[in-house]
């Protein structure tokens, strides 16, 4: 689904944090990366929605290289939902707003242009995004917040949302960075569940995570990434008990 | 103390039978249309110039590369005119005393280029620009205390940098900034007691009318200081309550 060829990236201060990274992610894979800090996890995974510009290299999904500058990369975002470390809700929406705001806007859009599939009114999509992010607020068990603010909701509440959120496009493909890095110890499971059910719902997804046991018992694919590399790709089983690499021994043995 | 009271009598005398009280009406009424007018402009133009200030650099382009994407080096030559035009607007509007900026447009510019209009639509147009220059500032730090990880939500949305920016950036920006606009407002209202330079009649105006009647000007005077200090009271309040209502997206509950 998504090819990344050669992908490298520079930040304006001349420091090379991707050197060079090839990748497949097929349909369905649940590829979590794991590796140091610093190591530039979190710049790649935003290199793949061009949320950092690759200074050289391609991706192409979907038979589109986009990363080349000249795409319109909001047209592929679209596809593809971001979860952040620290979630990001909108502040000044409340929990239904934030979920609805980006499938109303864009889907009004698309249906006033000429020649669009799309014949709904303004209300009626708005009707039907708001019916949507129910259903997902039911999901994961918050409907009753629907009408809170982010600022009064728990960090495992509000990560869950983001991740609805980001469903509510109907993505393909879904990135998660660090999605529980920045939670308390006891709200790191809920969050967790709701990753698990979308994996086990087909979700392609690419985690960036430290947490082992999610990626031993839910990823396909485990990548361990250093200094803008990848230095190790196996399954899980492989992965954790027969690493290969030197540095990915000496990872796992200071982190399990 | 008799002294004062006979002077009060006169002040009333003059305000009441005489209709000095109309001019005073129209003062206040033209020192609360220029300022609000004025505040209103001014924010409108306020944003505009920090949307432009805080617009993320294009990527420059190596030689061979800037000729090959003309939409991109057409976009990067654009974005530095407008912030360039933008500084220099503001540093022009900050850099001289707006008086000064008041005869200009009302002696200079507007004759020139062949303009009639009011002293008081001058006024409203010079502080409109004027606070819009002030304004800006107060807004481009407005959003720039805003996370930056709003932003990166929206886009990563597939919302545009512009979409993103008006829905969830100003928005709370604005509310960062509220007590700050207040002030401005505060600010606005007190300045605009310079426009008789251009022939308002605003509130200085009409007790300086009332004073010269009778040339006795200390009554009126103090009467002009106390409605001063009533609108930057009510005005005050106005702002706190307006804040609290924006706060309640932060409220706990
Ligand atoms: N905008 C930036 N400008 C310059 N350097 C940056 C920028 N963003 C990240 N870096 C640097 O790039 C390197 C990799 O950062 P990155 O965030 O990708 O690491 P990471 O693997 O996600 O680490 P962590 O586990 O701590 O999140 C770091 O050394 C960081 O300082
Ligand atoms: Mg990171």
């Amino acid at each position: 689904m998504i090819d990344v060829i050669n992908l490298k990236k520079t930040f304006n201060d001349g420091f090379e944090v991707i050197k060079g990274i090839d990748l497949t992610i097929e349909k369905g894979d649940i590829m979590c990366i794991i590796g140091p800090s610093g190591s530039g996890k979190s710049t790649f995974l935003r290199c793949l929605n061009c949320m950092e510009d690759a200074t050289d290299g391609q991706i192409i999904y979907h038979d589109v290289d986009i990363a080349d500058p000249s795409v319109d990369i909001n047209v592929h975002r679209q596809h593809m939902g971001m979860v952040f470390q620290h979630f990001n809700l909108f502040n000044n929406k409340t929990v239904i707003q934030n979920i609805m705001m980006a499938p109303v806007h864009i889907q009004t859009k698309a249906a006033k242009k000429k020649g669009s599939q799309d014949k709904r009114s303004r209300e009626q999509i708005k009707k039907d995004a708001y019916d949507n992010a129910m259903r997902l607020l039911g999901r994961i068990g918050l409907e009753d917040k629907a009408n809170a603010y982010p600022s009064t909701l728990s960090g495992g509440q509000k990560q869950r949302i983001a991740i609805v959120r980001a469903l509510a496009m109907n993505p393909e493909v879904m990135l998660f960075d660090e999605p529980t890095s920045a939670l308390d110890p006891e709200m790191v499971g809920e969050v967790l569940d709701v990753m698990k059910e979308l994996a086990k719902e087909g979700m392609t997804m690419v985690v960036v995570t430290h947490e082992m046991g999610f990626a031993k018992e839910v990823a396909n694919k485990v990548i361990f990434m250093d200094s803008g590399k990848i230095l190790e790709m196996n399954s899980p089983k492989e992965f954790f008990e027969n690493p290969q690499n030197p540095r990915l021994k000496e990872f796992l043995s200071k982190v399990l | 103390m008799g002294s004062f009271s006979l002077k009060w009598d006169k002040f009333v005398s003059v305000l009441i039978d005489s209709g000095g009280y109309k001019k005073v009406l129209e003062g206040l009424g033209n020192t609360l249309l220029i300022a609000v007018v004025g505040l209103v402009i001014g924010i409108i133009i306020g944003t505009l110039i920090a949307a432009v200030r805080v617009l993320p650099v294009p990527i420059k382009w190596k030689k061979g590369e800037f000729n090959k994407d003309r939409k991109r080096s057409v976009k990067y030559c654009l974005d530095k005119f407008f912030k360039g035009f933008c500084s220099f607007y503001v540093g022009l509007f900050r850099g001289t005393p707006v008086v000064v900026q008041l005869l200009v447009f009302y002696y200079v510019l507007l004759p020139l280029m062949g303009i009639k209009i009011t002293g008081v639509g001058v006024s409203i147009m010079v502080f409109g620009l004027n606070s819009g220059a002030y304004i800006s500032e107060i807004m481009r730090g407005g959003i720039l205390s805003v996370d930056r990880g709003q932003m990166e939500a929206g886009r990563a949305l597939g919302l545009s940098y512009g979409t993103t920016m008006i829905k969830v950036v100003i928005p709370q920006a604005v509310k960062n900034i509220l007590p700050t606009l207040g002030n401005e407002f505060i600010a606005l209202i007190k300045e605009t007691s310079v426009v008789s330079f251009v022939g308002a009649s605003d509130l200085y105006v009409a007790f300086n009318y009332i004073g010269s009647n009778n040339y006795e000007f200390m009554v009126p005077y103090i009467v002009m200081a106390v409605i001063y200090i009533v609108l930057v009271i009510i005005i005050s309040i106005g702002v706190k309550m307006l804040e609290r209502r924006l706060r309640k997206s932060d409220r706990r509950n």
